[in-house]
């Protein structure tokens, strides 16, 4: 970032990125479909799950394949789980960058690593998990994982009792994020912010809602709104989601139903799907997740197009933050709460 | 018992005993009393520096959920020499662009003051370096320099972010000085006197046999100890004062430029000058040297004074582990603000406290003085944050 400063105050500010660029799109046009699902892990190394189910759903729509219930359940208790220690691990980064010496960030860890724990479990792999495939998942859960998962969910409310008591209420964070850098929600949508920032800014947008993808339908969650769009909002509708996508959890850990995790007439290698293009999307922990492709019938992506949250919310960084202090900056761009990786892809 | 009090003193006057026996001439000794005791005085808290460097990250470690340093020695406790070690060998840099004069001056310049104020903290019952009639005076004069250290180090290193956390140090450090004196004022009002001893001594005793009659007890000694200790953080730039350094936004601030031993001066000056205002602390409202409780006098004053500033020192590193730092306008705010009238508050209070009588009208009228200004300030202070918490919406 080049920040132009009138003593503490910004005047000017300019985002460079491209430093942790990739070429993720290219190499995947170069590529096998199925070679593309570990890049995609490499997008936002947060939250690996939910880019692998954008692009499996985006491949999915494109050769019409159909999901097993087992599979579309795991899915959405992985995605969850993701949103979960998304969430969490936000509200740890956005009070470092406040100044507060890691021990937010130390606590959310902790509850992080046991859901990464959980990862592990299942696809051998904390963060780069590369777990789903064409028409359903790799492998089905191991057994007692269930349980693991129940009991991490059953405790997680306390914890995010625990950091509001923590954070909430503090007066020191609540004058460094209350009022700093509004937003309007004309200016979200016209912005194309998706994901907790849009909704902060009080737009009732969640493409868990609008396209029902997955089996999204079958959960009763809310959604959570807020009226101001600062970064107090911001960082509240985190915790929000955060409570929802527990009873989100709890209704699909109960629910889900025996069955193959796969769909049996779905090719994994030497996969062609048909000619023809598709745009896959999902309701990432950071926003609008979504994967433009288009294919030829080969055995690889003729186009390959991602439709990264970090990069377009970040778009609208230098109008959050003219006029604000420079130590505002660092909050309001924790509050957007980007990833590099998939920034700059 | 009585012995192990007096061991300090008692301790140098046999070894200047010795040295007067074998014919060492009796101006030599007094300026070797005089040796033995700056060396003592700074020996000691060179020894709470380094025991407070790993205590610190120890502490910090056990409130965050990790181990901290414990590789070096027994539960890591000899990290400072490690420290100590890699600081000594490692490369001095200077910016080709930087003021080399003032650039090394600087961290000595911060180093001297946080060493003289040392000189008139009473460490015990009759353990005073230097009897000084106006040792508060002389505290706070002397300590400003630091100010001019932290100016002169952003300065000279030529560097952006430097001077960007020179500028807010000595705004923060100018603004918080007036509240620390003002507060500090109020028990020297009462004890009649600027010299630490005296204020010390005035706080001996127990109310009721058990109470002791520190100034922390007391309404306005209460909310003046409260203000100092907010204004000791921002003194020594300590979160969530530590704005100067913040290494979110100004990479290190006024240290950017120091490496090697220059910065470990820097960072033993600000430690050592934050044990010095901790002392300060506890002489001015907790009592000094003197016991907590009376069956607990048996125990040597210098033990209680040192328990006291390690316990105080304790609660600043507890406090950095909990909160978040502020802003600079926000800083600056509660500065003049809230911090300066309530300073006054607690002064009116204090005198309010001394010509009623110190009983229990004293009391209620102290109390009145410094509650009505602080619910006042307090809730005008919040309500422009608008801590009020907000409603959100949910749709299905």
């Amino acid at each position: 970032m080049n920040v132009t400063l009138d003593g503490e105050t910004v005047v000017k500010l300019q985002p460079v990125f491209g430093y942790l660029h990739r070429n993720h799109e290219k190499i995947a046009e170069g590529n096998s479909w199925l070679a593309a699902v570990p890049y995609t892990d490499r997008l936002d190394y947060i939250c690996p799950l939910t880019n692998n189910w954008a692009y499996t759903l985006a491949v999915e729509t494109l050769a019409g394949l159909e999901v097993p219930e087992r599979a579309e359940y795991i899915r959405i208790i992985t995605a969850e789980l993701t949103r979960l220690q998304n969430h969490v691990a936000f509200m740890g980064f956005i009070l470092a960058d406040m100044g507060a010496w890691g021990s937010a960030l130390m606590y959310a860890f902790r509850e992080r690593e046991k859901i990464l724990d959980l990862f592990e479990a299942l696809t051998g792999a904390r963060m780069m998990c590369n777990y789903m495939r064409f028409g359903g998942c790799r492998c089905d859960l191991p057994s007692g994982w269930l349980e693991s998962a129940g009991q991490l969910v059953e405790g997680f409310p306390a914890f995010l009792d625990e950091m509001e008591a923590l954070l909430t209420g503090n007066e020191i964070l609540l004058a460094r994020l209350q009022g700093v850098a509004p937003l309007t929600p004309e200016r979200a949508i016209n912005g194309g912010l998706s994901g907790p920032i849009l909704r902060a800014a009080g737009v009732d947008y969640d493409i868990r809602k609008v396209d029902n993808y997955g089996l999204y339908s079958r959960f009763k969650f809310r959604v959570p709104r807020g009226r101001v769009g600062d970064c107090y909002d911001r960082f509240m509708i985190r915790v929000l989601e955060a409570r929802e996508s527990v009873e989100i959890l709890k209704q699909a850990l109960v629910g889900i139903p025996d069955g193959p995790v796969v769909n049996p007439k779905a090719k994994q290698r030497g996969f062609r799907p048909p000619a023809g293009e598709a745009y896959g999307r999902i309701e990432g922990p950071k926003g609008e997740l979504g994967f433009y492709l288009i294919s030829d019938g080969s055995d690889r992506p003729y186009r390959f197009r991602v439709r990264p949250p970090s990069l377009i919310n970040l778009t609208l960084l230098e109008e959050l933050c003219l006029g604000t202090k420079i130590a505002d900056v660092m909050v309001i761009l924790g509050s957007i709460d980007i990833v590099l990786g998939e920034v700059d892809r | 018992m009585e012995l192990l009090e007096r061991a300090p003193v008692e301790l140098k006057n046999a070894f200047l005993r010795v040295l007067g026996s074998l014919g060492v001439p009796e101006g030599m000794l007094a300026i070797l009393s005089a040796v033995l005791i700056i060396g003592t005085v700074i020996g000691v808290f060179l020894g709470l520096f380094a025991l407070m460097s790993v205590m610190e990250r120890k502490i910090l470690a056990r409130v965050q959920n990790r181990y901290g340093p414990n590789r070096a020695g027994p539960f890591g406790l000899f990290q400072p020499v490690a420290d100590g070690i890699k600081m000594l060998t490692k490369e001095d840099l200077v910016p080709r662009a930087a003021d080399k004069v003032v650039h090394f001056l600087a961290p000595v310049v911060m180093m001297v003051p946080a060493l003289l104020v040392l000189a008139i903290l009473p460490y015990g019952r009759d353990m005073v370096p230097v009897e000084l009639e106006s040792g508060i005076l002389f505290f706070f004069a002397v300590g400003a320099g630091t100010e001019v250290a932290i100016f002169m180090a952003g300065w000279a290193s030529n560097n952006k972010y430097s001077v960007l956390g020179a500028m807010r140090a000595i705004a923060q450090m100018i603004s918080y000085e007036i509240p620390l004196v003002i507060s500090a004022v109020t028990a020297a009002m009462i004890a009649g006197s600027l010299s630490p001893s005296v204020i010390v001594a005035a706080q001996g005793g127990f109310a009721a046999g058990f109470l002791p009659h520190w100034f922390v007890t007391t309404p306005w000694g209460f909310t003046a100890a409260l203000l100092f200790y907010i204004g000791a953080l921002a003194e020594s730039n300590r979160s969530p004062f530590d704005l100067p350094e913040g290494e979110s936004e100004l990479v290190a601030g006024h240290l950017t430029e120091y490496s090697g031993f220059k910065y470990a001066t820097f960072f033993m000056a600000e430690y050592i000058g934050m044990f010095a205002i901790c002392g300060m602390f506890v002489t001015l409202f907790l009592g000094g040297w003197q016991a907590p409780l009376p069956f607990l006098t048996v125990v040597p004053s210098w033990i209680w004074f040192f328990g006291k500033v390690c316990f105080v020192a304790f609660t600043m590193v507890w406090v950095r582990a909990t909160l978040p730092r502020l802003r600079v306008d926000h800083l600056l705010a509660f500065a003049w603000k809230f911090l300066l009238p309530m300073s006054f508050a607690a002064f009116l209070s204090a005198a309010c406290w001394h010509y009623a009588g110190r009983g229990p009208a004293a009391w209620f009228l102290s109390l009145v003085v410094v509650g009505i200004p602080y619910l006042v300030l307090g809730l005008s202070f919040t309500s422009r944050f608008s801590v009020s918490r907000r409603t959100y919406l949910f749709s299905e």
